[in-house]
Formats: C-alpha cells, sequence, structure tokens
C-alpha cells in the first residue's frame, strides 16, 4: 500500500510518517503545494493524507486538482482548523474523512485503514488473526469457529486493537475513538477499564491477549 | 422617581414659602396703598367742606357721625391750639351688616369765624380679616394652578425634549456586545444629547471591535496551540512505543500524556467556545430532543456505571426545536456530562423532558452552588482536575445564541432546567 503525505510542518510530517511506515506502508512525502501537485500527476497512490494549509497554497485546490483528473485516491484531510465549513466542503469536494490536529497515531492507523478497506472493497473480507475471525460487514466475531457475542463498544474496542495491532494504544485515544469526540472531558478513562475485563473475558480462548501497559494504555498481543 | 417628577417636587416645595412671602409683602403693600387712599379722601372731605361752609352754614350743625360721615363739636382756643389732627382705626355698627366693621377715623380742626371746631370725619374700611381669607384662597388657587400647569408642561415638552435620552437608555440594558446589537440614536437638536448619542455610538463601535479583536484572538491562538500539541503528542506516543521503559517512567510519560490530553481539551473548548460567539454555526434543523437525549445517555451509560450512578429519562412529551445539530448535541453532552460528572455514587441524574423543557437532576454537593458563577469560565467546583472549567460556559454560549433560558435551584438535588423559547 502506498500512501502520500502533504504536510509542511516537518516534525509533523516526520511522526506521521514514522507511524504508517510501521505499519508496512509505503509513504512518500510532499511538504508544499507544487511538490504534491507534482506527486499526485506523475503517481498512484492509495491514500491521500492532505493538510488544507500549506505554505504556498490551499489543500483544497489541491484536492479539487485530484478530483479533476479523475483519480480515486482515498483522500483524508488533515488540519489544525477543526472547521465545520472545511470539513463540509473537503467532504463535498470528495475527501473520505476529515481527522483534526491533534489527533492520536493509533487514530491515524484506523482512519488509514477504514479509507483503504472501503477503497479495495475488503469491508466483505473477514479478517482473521490467530484463531479469531471477524467478518466486518456483519459485525461478527468467531473464535475457533465459534460466535463471540460481542456488545457495540466491545466490538469498537476490539477492531481499534486489531488495527493497531502490537502497538501501544492510549487510553485517551481508545476512549475517543470509542466513545466519541464528547466522552473526552469526562473526568476520568477509567471506566475504560470495565469494558476491557468484560472482553478479555470474552476472548479468554482466543489466541491473542490484550495487555495493561502500565497506566497509559493497552496493546494487543498475538499469544 | 422620574426626573420629570423630581423637577416638580422641587418646584412644588419651593413655591409654597415663595408665594407665603409673596402673599405677605403684597398683603403688606396693598393695605398701605389703600390707607393711603383712604386718607387722601378724608383729607379732601375735609378741603371740602371748608370750602362748601360760607355758603352752607348750617353744616357746622352737623352733629351725627353716623348719619353725615362726619361731626363738628366746637371747642375751646387752648384745646384748638393744642390739638394735632390724627388717624385711627376704630369699630362702627353697621346697620346693613349689623355687625361692628372697621371704620377710618380722621380727627381734625377748623377755624371759622373766630370760632373752634374739631371735626371728625370716617370712611369705611376694607375688612381684614376678608381681605386675608381672598387673598388665601386666590392664592391657593394660583397655587394648584401653577403646579397642574407646571406637570403638564414637563410632561407634554419635556417628555418629547428628553425623547432622544429615553430612547437611548431603554435600548442599553438590553445591549449584549457578543450578539450583534445596534444602539439606534434619535436624531435631536440639543447639543447635549448629540454629544450623548456621539459617545455612546463611538463606545460601541470601539468596544465592539475590541471585543471581536479578542474573540479572533483567542481563536487564533486555539489555531496555533493545535499543531504543537498535535506534535508533542505524537512524538511522545512513538517513543512510549520504540523504548522500553520501568513502571516509574511509564507513569511519568502516562502523566505527561494526561496533561497534554488536558491541554488539548482546553483548547479545543476554547476554540469553541470562540466560535459560537463568532456564530459560526448557522446551519439549523429540526431536532428531537427526546431521539437525541436517549443517544446521549447511551454514549454515558459506561461512565455513569462506573461511577455507579442510574441514569433515568423521563419523556412527559416531545421535543423538537430548530437549531444547529452539532451545537444541540454538545449543549446536552455537557449538559448530561456536568451531571455524572459533579454527581453523588450510588445515587441517580433524573432527565425530565417536557413541551418545551429539559430538566436534568443530580445529586452531589450538599450546598447549592453559586448561580453567578455556575457559568463562568474557569470557575471550577471541585478540584476535579480533568475538567476543563468551560463545559457549562459553552452551554451557555450555546443556550443563549437560541435564547433558550437557563435555570438552576437547588433542593435536595441541583436541578438544571432549560426553557426553549415558544414558535421554533
Amino acid at each position: 500500500m502506498k500512501l502520500l503525505i502533504i504536510e509542511d510542518e516537518p516534525e509533523m510530517l516526520e511522526n506521521m510518517t514514522q507511524t504508517l511506515e510501521r505499519q508496512r506502508y509505503i509513504v512518500e512525502t510532499a511538504s508544499d503545494y507544487k511538490t504534491a501537485l507534482y506527486k499526485i500527476g506523475v503517481y498512484d497512490y492509495d491514500c491521500i493524507l492532505l493538510d488544507i494549509s500549506l505554505p504556498d497554497g490551499n489543500g483544497l485546490e489541491l484536492l479539487k486538482e485530484l478530483k479533476s483528473s479523475g483519480k480515486d485516491e482515498g483522500v483524508i484531510i488533515v488540519s489544525a482548523k477543526d472547521s465545520l465549513d472545511d470539513r463540509l466542503e473537503g467532504l463535498n469536494l470528495g475527501a473520505d474523512d476529515y481527522l483534526p490536529k491533534p489527533f492520536h497515531m493509533a487514530e491515524l492507523h484506523a482512519r488509514v485503514k477504514a479509507v483503504l478497506r472501503r477503497r479495495h472493497f475488503e469491508g466483505n473480507q473477514q479478517i482473521k488473526l490467530g484463531n479469531l475471525v471477524i467478518s466486518p460487514e456483519s459485525r461478527d466475531v468467531k473464535i475457533d469457529d465459534l460466535s463471540v457475542a460481542l456488545n457495540r463498544k466491545e466490538y469498537d474496542i476490539l477492531m481499534y486493537l486489531i488495527t493497531n495491532k502490537k502497538r501501544l494504544v492510549t487510553k485517551s485515544a481508545l476512549a475517543e475513538h470509542v466513545w466519541g469526540d464528547h466522552i473526552d472531558q469526562a473526568d476520568s478513562f477509567d471506566f475504560i477499564y470495565s469494558q476491557i475485563k468484560n472482553l478479555r473475558k470474552k476472548l479468554e480462548h482466543a489466541t491473542l491477549t490484550i495487555e495493561a501497559v502500565y497506566g497509559v494504555g493497552y496493546k494487543l498481543e498475538l499469544v | 422617581m422620574k426626573l420629570l417628577n423630581h423637577t416638580s417636587k422641587y418646584l412644588a416645595i419651593i413655591l409654597v414659602p415663595l408665594i407665603t412671602i409673596w402673599a405677605f409683602i403684597f398683603y403688606y403693600a396693598m393695605l398701605d396703598e389703600i390707607y393711603d387712599s383712604l386718607d387722601d379722601g378724608l383729607e379732601n372731605q375735609k378741603v371740602l367742606l371748608l370750602q362748601r361752609l360760607p355758603t352752607n352754614p348750617e353744616i357746622l350743625e352737623h352733629k351725627d357721625l353716623e348719619l353725615w360721615s362726619h361731626s363738628i363739636t366746637p371747642v375751646s382756643k387752648t384745646y384748638h391750639d393744642k390739638f394735632t389732627e390724627r388717624y385711627s382705626d376704630t369699630l362702627m355698627f353697621m346697620l346693613n351688616e349689623k355687625d361692628y366693621e372697621p371704620v377710618r377715623v380722621y380727627e381734625t380742626k377748623i377755624a371759622y369765624n373766630d370760632s373752634y371746631y374739631k371735626v371728625k370725619f370716617i370712611t369705611s374700611m376694607v375688612e381684614e380679616d376678608d381681605l386675608i381669607q381672598d387673598l388665601i384662597t386666590y392664592l391657593i388657587v394660583l397655587y394648584i394652578l401653577l403646579m397642574i400647569s407646571i406637570v403638564i408642561l414637563n410632561n407634554l415638552m419635556l417628555k418629547k425634549i428628553w425623547k432622544p435620552f429615553h430612547s437611548l437608555v431603554s435600548q442599553l440594558p438590553n445591549f449584549r456586545i457578543e450578539k450583534n446589537h445596534q444602539i439606534t440614536t434619535k436624531d435631536t437638536s440639543i447639543d447635549e444629547f448629540k454629544l450623548l448619542n456621539a459617545s455612546i455610538t463611538t463606545m460601541v463601535e470601539q468596544s465592539r471591535a475590541r471585543y471581536l479583536e479578542q474573540q479572533h484572538f483567542i481563536e487564533n491562538a486555539s489555531h496555533e496551540l493545535q499543531t504543537p500539541l498535535a506534535i508533542s503528542i505524537n512524538k511522545l506516543e512513538l517513543f512510549l512505543e520504540n523504548t522500553t521503559l520501568s513502571e516509574d517512567e511509564l507513569k511519568t510519560m502516562a502523566s505527561i500524556l494526561d496533561n497534554l490530553g488536558r491541554l488539548t481539551r482546553l483548547n479545543k473548548s476554547l476554540l469553541l467556545l470562540s466560535k459560537i460567539e463568532n456564530r459560526q454555526f448557522t446551519d439549523e434543523e429540526d431536532i428531537d430532543f427526546n431521539l437525541l437525549i436517549s443517544s446521549i445517555t447511551q454514549d454515558f451509560e459506561d461512565l455513569a456505571s462506573h461511577k455507579h450512578i442510574r441514569l433515568t429519562i423521563d419523556a412527559k412529551e416531545q421535543l423538537n426545536f430548530q437549531m444547529n445539530k452539532d451545537l444541540a448535541i454538545i449543549l446536552l453532552t455537557n449538559l448530561i456530562k456536568n451531571a455524572i460528572v459533579h454527581g453523588q455514587q450510588h445515587n441517580t441524574v433524573h432527565i425530565v423532558i417536557a413541551r418545551n423543557l429539559i430538566k436534568v437532576q443530580n445529586y452531589g454537593a450538599a450546598e447549592p452552588l453559586n448561580a453567578h458563577y455556575v457559568f463562568s469560565r474557569f470557575k471550577k467546583l471541585s478540584s476535579d482536575k480533568k475538567s476543563t472549567g468551560l463545559g457549562l460556559a459553552i452551554a451557555k454560549a450555546i443556550t443563549e445564541k437560541y435564547s433558550i433560558e437557563w435555570n438552576y435551584e437547588f433542593t435536595t438535588q441541583h436541578n438544571f432546567t432549560l426553557s426553549f423559547p415558544d414558535g421554533r
């Protein structure tokens, strides 16, 4: 899978590149409008991460350019300006998603993965992990061909951890992803623990474990 | 007291001594004039008598004072020489009035054909008690008439003159700098009011400009903070993955991440607040609050059960309202979250939905909150370090945008009520 990150902030670009490369994506970068326009014109990508405010142009123009040239890359807009107008305009122009800064690395993976899945009709494909089989379409989870009943939140937690498997997922990243933006002002994320406990119980016979990383978050490991 | 009545009051007070003093002066001046003219008349009678005496000597026989209004008494020469003429007041029985009435007496002397006479003239005089009574009556009438005309004049004329002032003053209590209220001034020819109008208009414009500047500053500052925050958080996340750390080190990292998260939330809240106040949420739709509340409470189910709080909804009626959907979600989320976060463990948070009304009740601190501070920014009511102190301020800003009324009261529970305006 080949990704293009268009981002003018060098450190931000470095973080995103590093974390996505670890997910075994091939990552190319562009830090200004001109370079980005050139790369989009010459190469094909599976997904483009697009910062709206570039020093020499507007990312939305780039998106228009991309769509008018008939390319159907997945596009995720990344913006420090969490503005409703930009979000609406971006999505109207054909972007797949809108991710406001700051975001968690785990969330970035999840969004990229979701876009890639949609783009490549992977939605119907089963996800296999050890003896665990998940059908994303029906939200059906099986361990050794035996169905496991997960509620909506347990399923969402599991999928998020699988997307970021073998990587650290912080509690706040998990809470924001599963419980939504508005939960993030709750007084503590400790309530996540009881959901994790339930999930662990249900995945007792699976060949994977959810490890707690002390005080910080969780990590899904294959046994 | 109104300015109009104020001037009338002082006029009414000052007119009393003024008219009284004037009455005294007027009374004595008039009386003096009356005496003067009576005395002149009496003297004139003496001159007349002396003139007529040669042709009518029988005048000397006039002894009946009451009949002739004069009496002539012969006196000796020594008495005549010593006698000095004088005026005096006395009472005399009047047949028509059947009462004693005051008369003016003029006693003088004449010498005629070597005979000496004392002559007494009388003339009827003004009745002083009647005069005083009349004077008082007329003065009271004058006073009343004066007051009536002053009040009428004040009410008609002054009211008209003060119109620009009143129009201005009546607008000021409703003026809110965060809303785009305009102060309209009435044209006037009065310099003072012109000055007032100009000053207020300038003041309002300047204040609004400062206010907008400040809003934009907050918005821009928040925007600029997003990128460094994102970089820091992501760098830490990568560092945590790349490095094997001891438990203590992990704890420190977790605390740094937590605090960066707090900073992010604070920043987002500030940004949201200024966006609401800058009226950036314009799309409106009909919101089904019953549906919205039940979906939000579902989101909070886990947090509530973690705190052992039971969430109950009592939907008495259907509530729909035209507003921005994102803001509706933020409003109710903040309200319900506030109730759960500050709610008492092992108790309930109760939400009542009625026509035009949403009420959220929670048990908590056993004393009422200070209603003045509840909605203030950064007014934290607990030592809770994760709350931004902006939740209710954001909710308040949203309700103000849609003229939804807030009410907080404390019974045994804390009650937050939202009253929706009609006709939306």
